[in-house]
């Protein structure tokens, strides 16, 4: 029983969710290798090697798998499936894209956004956005996952000592091809793995004013700025900081939600966090039902203070 | 060119849903059900494509139970010109929906297939890339923009930290993200057209498709139980709690 985790990288590291799928396959038992498909990413390919539990690393490189296309990363997993029971892709845009694609080729069913490995065949998984935890057991030979990176700890980034094994990369579909990206810059922590996250709602009544509001406390805190869906939506912030059921899903240490009501998708994505601190001038706001610390106020003037407080 | 929306029945998305005492599901009688919202993003992309003319005609699809034909006709009030129900009681899985639309694209030969990115009761996000592998189409998940020209699509993905585009070969399977459109609301006098619009109702073995589950629900349970928090009445007392109670900051 052998367990594959597709990486997730940009051709030159390996990104931090790849570490906690790698702890979710060690939990599957058995030996854990790691593919990674890329182009010009051996640099990335002798990072996976040293990660803490992995006994092998297979690399793929070749101009089609520079970008991820869904199309040519299954196929080139595909392509080595055989000799695997589990294959396991981060609960990530990019793993969420192929995995789906490799289980209906392998005529599996595909579990997805697992929390829990209960043995090498049973997993939990949260449903209804989150309000509800499933346990379910595949019935297929090969299991095709995604998993919840906010759900396991990070795998060691150091202390492993893999061979990497080149494999022949995957021909190019031809029915797809990449025109561009737009990823926005920023300095702070990533989103899903800051320890601390400020998070502003549809209060914050504009963009300029979520700026000058959020990243003071923000930079104050060493924190990541997420948002709801309303500011999202609303155009105070971009569509990537969404937290939520349909945004990204974190569990940091502390979660301050300023001018959030705390509507089901917005719990979602943030319930799971150590201590959840409220803001908000409404005391009826659903937020105060998940926070440890609620406080009742107007953000404009309670945020400044607190910053001033830090 | 055709496109094939398919579209799915949830518990609505404003309903907290329970757990049943006995952890077998979650309890969904009697519950409030609508069109999953990520597929009522999908028929609006259709129909604007339609009123663009880029497309000729839009077939919303649905599978599972009998009560899925007032999905379809919600549907069709958006602008759908025909629907299709495949119908069947059993539980069915994103594997054993991609199964069966593949076989619909095989009858019905789109041009684009329209599928909402997760549905919010299961939030597996599965069907779209199956379907896409399955009829070995190319595929565009989590589009917030689409643009059709010359037998192919452009379309921007939402993906981790921005945006990215590609440009996919029709025909193509693309699944929506939240950002692609403001979905309109039904008018009465669409409601009432909407009900003379033709919905053909299939069997899945009239397609040959088996949709037995392969992956067996043991348990549903509540998730932990957050204890509860307590208010503040001040900024100081905030941070006195988050740096001497939690140890946080």
């Amino acid at each position: 029983m052998t367990a594959l985790v597709i990486a997730e990288h940009d051709n030159a590291s390996i990104k931090g969710a790849t570490l906690n799928t790698v702890t979710a396959a060690l939990a599957c038992g058995g030996d854990v290798h790691v593919l990674v498909a890329g182009h010009n990413a051996a640099a990335a390919a002798a990072a996976a090697a040293q990660i803490a539990g992995v006994s092998k690393v297979i690399h793929a490189d070749g101009a089609q798998l520079a970008h991820g296309l869904a199309e040519n990363v299954a196929a080139q997993v595909l392509a080595i499936a055989g000799n695997y029971s589990h294959i396991l892709f981060p609960a990530t845009a990019a793993g969420k894209n192929v995995a789906p694609r490799v289980a209906a080729k392998l005529d599996v069913g595909q579990i997805s956004d697992i929390t829990k490995v209960d043995s090498a065949d049973t997993f939990e998984r949260p449903i209804y956005a989150g309000n509800a935890i499933a346990t379910v057991q595949s019935t297929d030979a090969k299991k095709v996952i995604t998993v919840r990176t906010t759900g396991f700890d990070a795998a060691a980034a150091t202390g492993g000592s893999a061979a990497v094994e080149t494999a022949a990369a995957a021909a190019d579909s031809g029915k797809s091809s990449f025109v561009g990206s737009e990823i926005a810059k920023n300095d702070r922590p990533e989103l899903t793995a800051a320890k601390i996250i400020v998070s502003g709602g549809r209060a914050l009544g504009s963009s300029e004013k979520f700026n000058e509001v959020m990243t003071p406390l923000a930079d104050k805190l060493g924190a990541a700025i997420g948002a709801s869906r309303a500011a999202v939506d609303a155009g105070y912030a971009p569509n990537d900081l969404q937290v939520g059921q349909t945004g990204k899903i974190v569990a940091p240490q502390l979660y301050i939600a300023a001018g959030i009501s705390g509507a089901i998708q917005h719990l979602a994505g943030m319930k799971d966090s150590k201590v959840i601190v409220a803001i908000n001038k409404d005391p009826e706001a659903p937020i105060f039902s998940v926070a440890d610390y609620g406080l009742e106020a107007d953000l404009f003037t309670a945020v400044p203070e607190l910053v001033k407080a830090l | 060119m055709k496109v094939l929306v398919p579209v799915k029945r949830v518990v609505d998305y404003n309903v907290k849903v329970r757990v049943k005492s006995d952890n077998t599901g979650v309890d969904i009688a009697n519950v409030k059900m609508s069109m999953n919202p990520f597929d009522e993003i999908a028929v609006e992309e259709a129909v604007r494509l339609k009123e663009k003319g880029v497309v000729t005609e839009v077939i919303a699809v649905s599978c599972g139970v009998t009560q899925c034909q007032e999905t379809l006709r919600t549907a069709m009030a958006i602008g759908a010109d025909r629907a299709i129900l495949v119908e069947t009681s059993e539980e069915l899985q994103p594997l054993a929906v991609a199964k069966l639309l593949k076989a619909l694209v095989d009858k019905e030969q789109p041009g684009l297939i329209i599928l909402g990115k997760q549905a919010i009761d299961d939030d597996c996000n599965q069907t779209g890339q199956m379907l896409a592998a399955l009829a070995d189409l190319p595929q565009a998940t989590f589009a917030s923009k689409v643009e059709v020209a010359d037998g192919k699509a452009q379309v921007t993905r939402e993906v981790d930290g921005g945006l990215e585009t590609l440009s996919i070969s029709l025909p193509a399977v693309i699944t929506t993200d939240l950002r692609l459109n403001e979905p309109r609301y039904v008018t009465l006098p669409n409601i009432m057209k909407a009900k003379k619009k033709q919905l053909d109702i299939l069997k899945p073995e009239d397609l040959g498709v088996n949709v037995a589950p392969r992956i067996k629900t043991l348990k549903v349970s509540e998730p932990p139980k957050r204890s509860a928090g307590i208010k503040v009445p001040d900024v100081a007392t905030l941070v006195a709690k988050l740096k001497n109670e939690a140890k946080v900051i």
